[in-house]
């Protein structure tokens, strides 16, 4: 072992965790679109790793069983798995809610159709900017956003109800007002001002998305405006930006607490990017059941509670309450995941974060590195850092 | 704060739905991204918002069941039927 902190799961009397609330199925990472500040990880899984048919089916079973509500079938483009019909169909059948994330591009009006008449339960569709060009621009494919209005005018007429989530970044963050309105001229019930979160592929552009402190700011002001002009017609929900943050964020509701998330292989994952912590075993559904692999899964047990915690979380009165902010945030700038997420004004790595935020949205730097398959040119598949040294310069 | 009135006829919306969730033994309202966990009355309300019924008739029908007066129970439904408006988990139609 290396000299991360390696927190001990072993406690005398452990009570089983509370069951999850909601499950990321990540059922395929092939998609049209490329952003580059895809939640995927850096190294996607290929469509010959795919899990088949039948063992998401049990997956989904194994998940209702267990207690999971929500049930988001995303990717990649959900869509693009050729059995999404019979899969929905499933999850709806043994009582799943399902939400379906798409990016709207290659998906009929008859697929759509199908889904409806399976049950599904609500859709929520990607839009990059509200300026045309530059969401293609964004999305790094001509045409996307036409398509993405045209989907959304299905979903309307299908009578599903549609959130629309925004991924808000440097080229977009001007545009906020102008991305509700259009979530409203697209009929939803709910949108998403989702500021980029900085990993896997956001933390290799993380010098073409960073916005100013400045942007996030006045963001925020539009965004409770906003929020009070459309109360009763739109509900916003935010991501903030946490670079620019004092407290953080509690992530994914706490570690093992609230969510998982299976890969398209079928590796479960307590959130998206946990991959990025390499030290962490990662249970397969294949190998194991999926309750068994919640309930004791080390990956699982690694950060679960507040055992784990240093200070300044151990003795903090929030430590409930954020959970030490994201593990996965705090190895990619502190090197060590058990470290508080440096996003808190607490952490002895807070001026590190606040630095490097100020630095990237100054960043000249204009070219996105786009996602795809491969991962980054000329990188290792996966960059961490190992140290528990005090904070470096850069 | 929406206004609700008597001749509304509320409902819930496709992606909303009222189950009752056996491994945790309560009833839930499920909507896109959010949990809600209504008591016994709440639940009686949500019931009874079936798209058919107006809040005057749901008032009277609590009023009946619950034998209570129908003017406080009018009121609670009212705030609580415009908090759920608001919240987009139902439509008062």
């Amino acid at each position: 072992m290396n000299d991360m902190t390696v927190p001990n799961a072993a406690t005398a009397t452990r009570v089983p965790p509370p069951a999850p609330l909601g499950m990321l199925a990540e059922l395929t990472h092939r998609c049209p679109l490329s952003c580059p500040y895809c939640s995927n990880p850096v190294d996607l899984d290929k469509r010959s790793t795919e899990l088949d048919t039948e063992t998401w089916k049990r997956v989904f079973s194994e998940a209702a069983a267990m207690g999971v509500l929500h049930l988001h079938l995303s990717g990649g483009e959900p869509t693009a798995r050729k059995d999404i019909v019979e899969l929905t169909a499933h999850a709806v059948k043994v009582g799943l809610y399902t939400n379906l994330i798409t990016s709207g591009i290659g998906v009929t009006r008859e697929k759509l159709q199908e889904l409806a008449d399976a049950g599904l339960d609500h859709v929520q569709l990607s839009i990059q900017d509200a300026l045309p060009d530059n969401a293609d621009r964004i999305a790094g494919l001509k045409g996307a956003h036409e398509k993405k209005r045209v989907l959304a005018a299905h979903v309307l007429d299908l009578g599903l109800p549609l959130t629309i989530n925004a991924v808000i970044h440097r080229a977009n963050i001007e545009n906020i007002e102008a991305l509700v309105n259009m979530a409203l001229e697209f009929g939803a019930r709910r949108v998403e001002v989702a500021h980029s979160q900085y990993y896997g592929w956001a933390l290799e552009n993380r010098n073409m998305l960073m916005p100013t402190r400045e942007q996030v700011m006045k963001a925020a002001e539009t965004v409770e405006r906003l929020r009070e002009q459309l109360q009763g017609k739109l509900v916003i929900d935010a991501v903030v930006p946490d670079y620019y943050a004092r407290r953080p964020k509690p992530c994914v509701g706490g570690w093992g607490k609230q969510s998982l998330n299976v890969t398209p292989q079928g590796k479960v994952l307590p959130c998206h990017a946990a991959e990025t912590i390499t030290h962490l075993q990662f249970d397969y559904v294949t190998e194991k059941s999926l309750s068994e692999i919640w309930t004791n899964g080390s990956a699982f047990e690694a950060y679960r509670g507040t055992s784990w915690m240093k200070e300044p979380c151990t003795s903090c009165p929030r430590k409930e309450i954020d959970f030490g902010g994201c593990r996965c945030q705090a190895l990619a700038i502190t090197g060590d995941p058990a470290n508080a997420d440096p996003a808190c004004s607490l952490s002895p790595f807070h001026a590190k974060i606040t630095s490097l935020a100020l630095k990237a949205a100054q960043s000249g730097r204009d070219k996105y590195v786009y996602r795809s398959f491969g991962g980054v040119e000329g990188r290792p598949k996966v960059q961490i850092t190992r140290s528990n040294s005090a904070p470096s310069a850069g | 704060m929406t206004e609700v009135s008597s001749d509304h006829v509320p409902k819930l919306p496709r992606g909303v739905r009222l189950r009752r969730d056996e491994v945790r033994n309560e009833w839930l309202l499920l909507a896109p991204e959010r949990v809600l966990k209504p008591n016994p009355i709440a639940v009686a309300v949500l019931e009874r918002c079936d798209g058919v019924r107006s809040v005057a008739q749901i008032v009277d029908d609590l009023a009946t069941a619950y034998a209570a007066p129908a003017e406080q129970i009018e009121a609670d439904v009212k705030v609580m039927l415009a908090d759920l408006a608001d919240k987009r988990v139902l439509d008062l139609g």
